[in-house]
């Protein structure tokens, strides 16, 4: 297949950035999204061009490090799935393909198409735990969990912390993220004793940094590659509202 | 005091505010479009109507008032929830692809305004008497205001029957969105419900502008005279 | 140099009790005076790290990546043991402790792994206490399965992602840290050197991803949880991320690296479809139970696999290994698979696969419950392939999954540098030369969590905190070292990038130190690591600088410690003259083809020693009180 690609190219935080068209030859339906750029990039450094900065890892869509927005839908057109699941197959000979980093401004752009979040990382420093210190926990089976609670607890539990949910949203909102966590937490008997607090300080740390309001639109359940339900959003109004009014009385 | 002011600063609590100052505006939409309906049912019930409500005096001020104070904060966390998403998103993608949302919802605010510039022209034009001072000295014949004459007057002009029917349409789209997104916000939403709570808000946005704009297309067509 | 384990004296049961009633203590009071490093923030470093700080002293921790929550952990999907014995079915310590010893085809040291065995129950409490969303029955206790060939449900799991939950809980407790003060993250932050002090060690050196500085952290200990080498293959089930650098630095500064050839093929993934290929995904095992694996009896058949009789397929794992058939253990069942290929019997193309056929379940049991069972991995297979498994048998081929081998510690964890701590897939001690399914998770949180806590603390009591800064000459020296390499491989200016030379190496690896090895080969390859070395340092081509984030030169000194790496892993296969676990020598086989150990001669943990040149191997013999020394037989 041949492919136009139109890529972000940042040389860093403070420069301005452009988009870059190159034109791909030889791209097989087997390859995969980020290995399709690995020859890109590879083609670069042969012709002494500066390689292709993005971010990824475990190419199994569990680490939640690639980060890309293809086409304007953030992890690209599969429902369910991250960057480096997608394969080539999907794409036809002569299309145009846009690839852009991550836009939301909580996430700054490092370099090309990598950005930096580490806002997420102080959400879940805000609270987003179970306080126990190693070895001080009871027997495993001594805390019942209803298991319809503890599968509800899991599919919360699931997100990856890719930032696909702030990234697809209009608003820059970080909601859904947070939601999966605060719920997660609050459907299992461990969490309770920090419940409320849990939840108005992840809320006050999000709004810190600088993530949108969740006006409801669900992007972020349609581009979330592990399928968190905006459900959870509604958990997470809930928790707040209960935490809100236990704190006044 | 300083723990209520924080949870309206933040995030989920402005849209808290927005849900509940939301659903109240709602009622008083949905209170004025049945007084609008006894249009159908002629003058005398229309002005009888009206004349039960302004003999409240004071009451009918106070809920005046309320209805102002409630439509303030509304706007005002409207504006402040709107300029921290286009901080948090400052820059469009070069490919925009949205999947799901809807134009109502991408435009609730923009709608939001326009309706707020149509309440402000409808109040000019009706309620104060601004525009058309003539419509405060209509009196029908037991001596009330005659509304109806005032309201067929008004609608016979084209160009204002038109433009109301078009704000009209504006606010069916920002409650079509709106009515659904207050149950996710107060946290009254579940996977078996939200299919459910997905048709509320179109289907009654869809009753409201029927409700509303029936009467200046009844006006325009001479069914209202 | 003697290898001292340090293994406590008495009975098996009593060792661990006993250690940690011998071992000295930090006073709580004075625990915030110590300065720990901790590397890596998988299940056992970031497990370290909150739980030492939890403890009170200060931690820095270290990843590349952009989250601790990113660590390869993340992507194990099985489960992880635990010897609860909630199912009422036989389980015990000892047990555990015998399955992995035997496991492990006894080259693993015994008063480890029954120290793992013991804790890995108060490891699923701490889960538990932690958040980790597990499997429940209706009332709400803790459901288990069994996992890889175990005769006991031990195995506790949350779906296919409980290295993800379990990673996800240590991240949580390590974020509680860093929000509290107590532990210092820092992410996209490289190790690139290890200080040594009078022989103690006591920091690091290391290369902000972001801004290029190279800094130096002084410790009073440092603690090591980097991984495996898995990606010294190239292709392998790893993340394309993960490295030797850290602990092939820690090598050379004087730690011994012990085992390097047991290295653990997954019979079960997706074969490679072209040289575009940057890693292999592993589909769970539990495919196994229901798919049954077959190649055509002819070579070279061409035929799509529908129109191939029966009568014309060979299903060689039923057949050669009757009582286990397709569910025979991951080393016998990829070497099978190896050996069709080999034979030009393979499937797909390039010939490098065998199929994995659910014909005979699909008509037994129906789509439904296939969809059920294994739905998402049939979309997995579907995704990645363009296959569609429910119409056509699936193809697999065996990859690099784990590596058994690391730096060498004592029963303390400690490394023969004093100070330099190390834990999880780096180092070598629980899996001897197979690690069982399910015990990967298990032994990264028994390490972080429930191990080091005690046992740094002995180390910890005869050192005055804060003795060395990183103003000492010895971190300069380093600091000089490590910048100096990153010009050298700025300036080098070739044809080639890193990528081209880790592809090749890793080909030249597979081939000839892969799942079958043989002298000629591993001497073949001996001669060629270096070769290519050479050109890599006078050919390879890294553009931009090392003043930012710069991806090509992160690769590529990854590269040059894999190319000097991958030389003593061959050494070390050379020198172990038996088959056993993971290491399958071909000289060294039965008559039927299957693994023969030489316990007479071979019962050592081979360390070896860096010395710039020919390396030099020191043994620690291993001893077996409790588990007698027998033949894996799954026939």
């Amino acid at each position: 297949m041949i492919l136009t690609l139109r890529i972000w190219r940042q040389k860093h935080a403070r420069d301005k950035g452009r988009f870059e068209t190159y034109e791909m030859k030889g791209v097989s339906p087997d390859m995969s999204f980020l290995e399709m750029l690995d020859v890109l990039s590879d083609s670069l450094v042969d012709r002494g061009e500066d390689a292709l900065t993005f971010d990824n890892d475990c190419r199994e869509g569990i680490c939640g490090m690639c980060s890309l927005t293809i086409n304007g839908v953030p992890h690209g057109p599969d429902q369910g799935g991250t960057v480096c699941q997608l394969h080539m197959r999907r794409y036809k000979e002569g299309d145009t393909i846009t690839i852009e980093p991550w836009r939301v401004s909580p996430f700054p752009v490092l370099k090309d198409l990598a950005v930096d979040r580490s806002a997420f990382d102080r959400i879940i420093q805000a609270g987003g735990y179970i306080t126990t210190n190693a070895g001080s926990a009871v027997d495993a089976n001594a805390i019942l969990v209803p298991r319809a609670d503890a599968e509800t607890a899991m599919d919360a539990a699931a997100c990856i912390g890719c930032g696909a949910c702030a990234a697809s949203c209009p608003n820059g909102s970080a909601m859904l993220f947070v939601a999966a966590k605060v719920s997660h937490l609050a459907h299992l008997p461990q969490g309770a004793p920090e419940r409320a607090q849990r939840v108005l300080s992840m809320v006050s740390q999000m709004d810190q940094e600088g993530f949108g309001n969740c006006t409801n639109h669900s992007e972020c359940e349609a581009v979330c590659p592990k399928e968190i339900n905006v459900s959870h959003i509604a958990k997470i109004n809930r928790e707040f509202i209960r935490a809100a009014v236990k704190s006044i009385f | 005091m300083k723990q209520i002011a924080h949870w309206y600063l933040s995030s989920i609590g402005a849209k808290l505010v927005m849900a509940v100052t939301g659903v109240l505006l709602f009622g008083f939409v949905l209170g004025h479009m049945t007084g609008n309906l006894l249009m159908f049912a002629g003058p005398d019930a229309m002005n009888a109507y009206a004349h039960f409500l302004q003999e409240k005096g004071m009451l009918l001020l106070a809920v005046r008032a309320g209805l102002l104070a409630i439509f303030a904060v509304h706007i005002a966390s409207a504006i402040r929830v709107h300029r921290q998403n286009r901080a948090a998103r400052p820059e469009p993608y070069a490919v925009s692809s949205y999947l799901v949302t809807t134009y109502a919802a991408r435009t609730i605010f923009v709608s939001g305004l326009i309706v707020l510039a149509f309440v402000i022209y409808h109040l000019l034009h009706y309620t104060l008497g601004v525009t058309n001072p003539e419509f405060l000295r209509m009196l029908d014949p037991q001596g009330r205001r005659d509304v109806y004459g005032m309201v067929i007057t008004g609608f016979t002009n084209r160009a204002v029957a038109l433009s109301y029917i078009v704000a009209m349409l504006l606010l069916s789209s920002h409650l079509s969105h709106g009515l659904t997104s207050l149950f996710q916000t107060l946290g009254l939403h579940g996977p078996k419900f939200k299919p459910l709570v997905n048709k509320v808000g179109p289907a009654v946005a869809i009753v409201i502008f029927i409700g509303f704009a029936s009467i200046p297309l009844a006006v325009l067509s001479g069914r209202l005279n | 140099m003697k290898l001292d384990a340090k293994i406590p004296s008495g009975p098996m049961a009593g060792k661990w009790e006993k250690r940690k009633f011998e071992g000295k203590l930090v006073n709580p009071s004075n625990k915030r005076k110590y300065n720990i490093i901790v590397v890596g923030s998988g299940l056992a470093g970031g497990g370290a790290a909150a739980s030492l700080g939890e403890l009170g002293y200060n931690v820095d921790c270290f990843c590349f990546q952009d989250s601790s929550r990113r660590a390869h952990s993340i992507a194990a999907q099985g489960g992880i043991n635990a010897a609860k014995n909630y199912q009422n079915d036989g389980d015990s310590v000892y047990r555990l402790f015998y399955d992995t010893v035997k496991g492990g085809d006894f080259r693993s040291r015994e008063a480890n792994v029954h120290r793992l065995a013991e804790v890995s129950a108060a490891i699923i409490d701490q889960c538990v206490a932690m958040g980790v969303p597990f499997a429940r029955e209706y009332g709400g206790t803790l459901a288990n399965r069994s996992f890889g060939g175990a005769q006991v449900s031990r195995t506790f799991y949350a779906r296919g992602q409980t290295g993800q939950q379990l990673l996800l809980g240590v991240y949580s407790a390590l974020s509680r840290q860093i929000g509290a003060g107590q532990v210092r993250m820092h992410p996209r932050t490289e190790m690139l050197d290890l200080v040594v002090v009078d022989g103690h060690a006591k920091g690091i050196v290391t290369r902000d991803l972001i801004t290029g500085k190279i800094e130096s952290w002084a410790a009073d200990a440092v603690v090591l949880a980097t991984g495996g080498y898995g990606p010294v293959f190239y292709l392998s089930t790893n993340a394309v991320g993960n490295n030797v650098t850290a602990a092939y630095r820690a090598h050379k500064k004087g730690a011994l690296f012990a085992n390097p050839c047991y290295t653990q093929i997954h019979p079960t993934c997706i074969p490679l479809s072209g040289d575009h290929q940057s890693k292999l995904t592993l589909m769970s095992e539990s495919l196994r139970n229901d798919g049954r694996i077959w190649v055509p009896k002819k070579q070279g058949d061409t035929r799509t696999p529908g129109d191939i009789p029966d009568a014309e397929r060979d299903y060689y794992l039923e057949r050669m290994y009757p009582s286990f058939g397709n569910l025979a253990p991951r080393d016998i069942s990829s070497r099978a698979a190896k050996r069709a290929c080999d034979e030009g019997r393979g499937v797909g193309p390039g010939r490098l696969g065998v199929y994995l056929d659910f014909r005979d379940a699909l008509s037994r049991l129906g789509d439904d419950t296939i969809r059920q069972r294994y739905d998402n991995l049939f979309d997995m297979y579907e995704r990645i392939t363009g296959e569609n498994a429910y119409n056509m048998p699936m193809r697999i081929y065996p990859a690099i999954h784990y590596t058994m081998g690391g730096l060498w510690v004592d029963y303390d964890l400690m490394s023969n540098v004093p100070g330099l701590y190390v834990l999880g897939e780096a180092n070598f001690s629980d899996h001897g030369a197979n690690r069982l399914g399910a015990s990967a998770l298990m032994q990264g949180l028994a390490d972080g969590c429930f191990v080091i806590p005690y046992t740094i603390a002995e180390y910890l009591a005869g050192t005055a905190p804060g003795e060395v800064g990183t103003d000492h000459d010895e971190f300069k020296k380093s600091q000089n070292e490590v910048s100096d390499r990153i010009r050298a491989l700025l300036s080098v200016n070739g044809k080639r990038s890193a990528t081209s030379f880790h592809r090749e190496l890793g080909l030249l690896m597979w081939e000839k130190c892969g799942m079958a090895r043989n002298e000629a080969g591993l001497k073949s390859a001996l001669e060629m690591i270096p070769a290519l070395r050479e050109e890599f340092w006078e050919n390879v081509k890294v553009t931009g600088s090392g003043n930012d984030l710069n991806s090509e030169l992160e690769r590529a000194g990854r590269v040059a410690d894999f190319l000097e790496f991958g030389e003593l892993l061959v050494t070390d296969a050379i020198t172990r003259e038996e088959s056993c676990g993971g290491h399958f020598r071909e000289e060294y086989q039965t008559e039927e083809g299957e693994a023969m150990r030489d316990d007479e001669n071979f019962s050592f943990v081979g360390a070896w020693e860096y010395t710039g040149e020919t390396p030099i191997l020191h043994k620690e013999n291993l001893e077996f009180e409790e588990v007698h020394l027998a033949v894996r037989s799954y026939k």
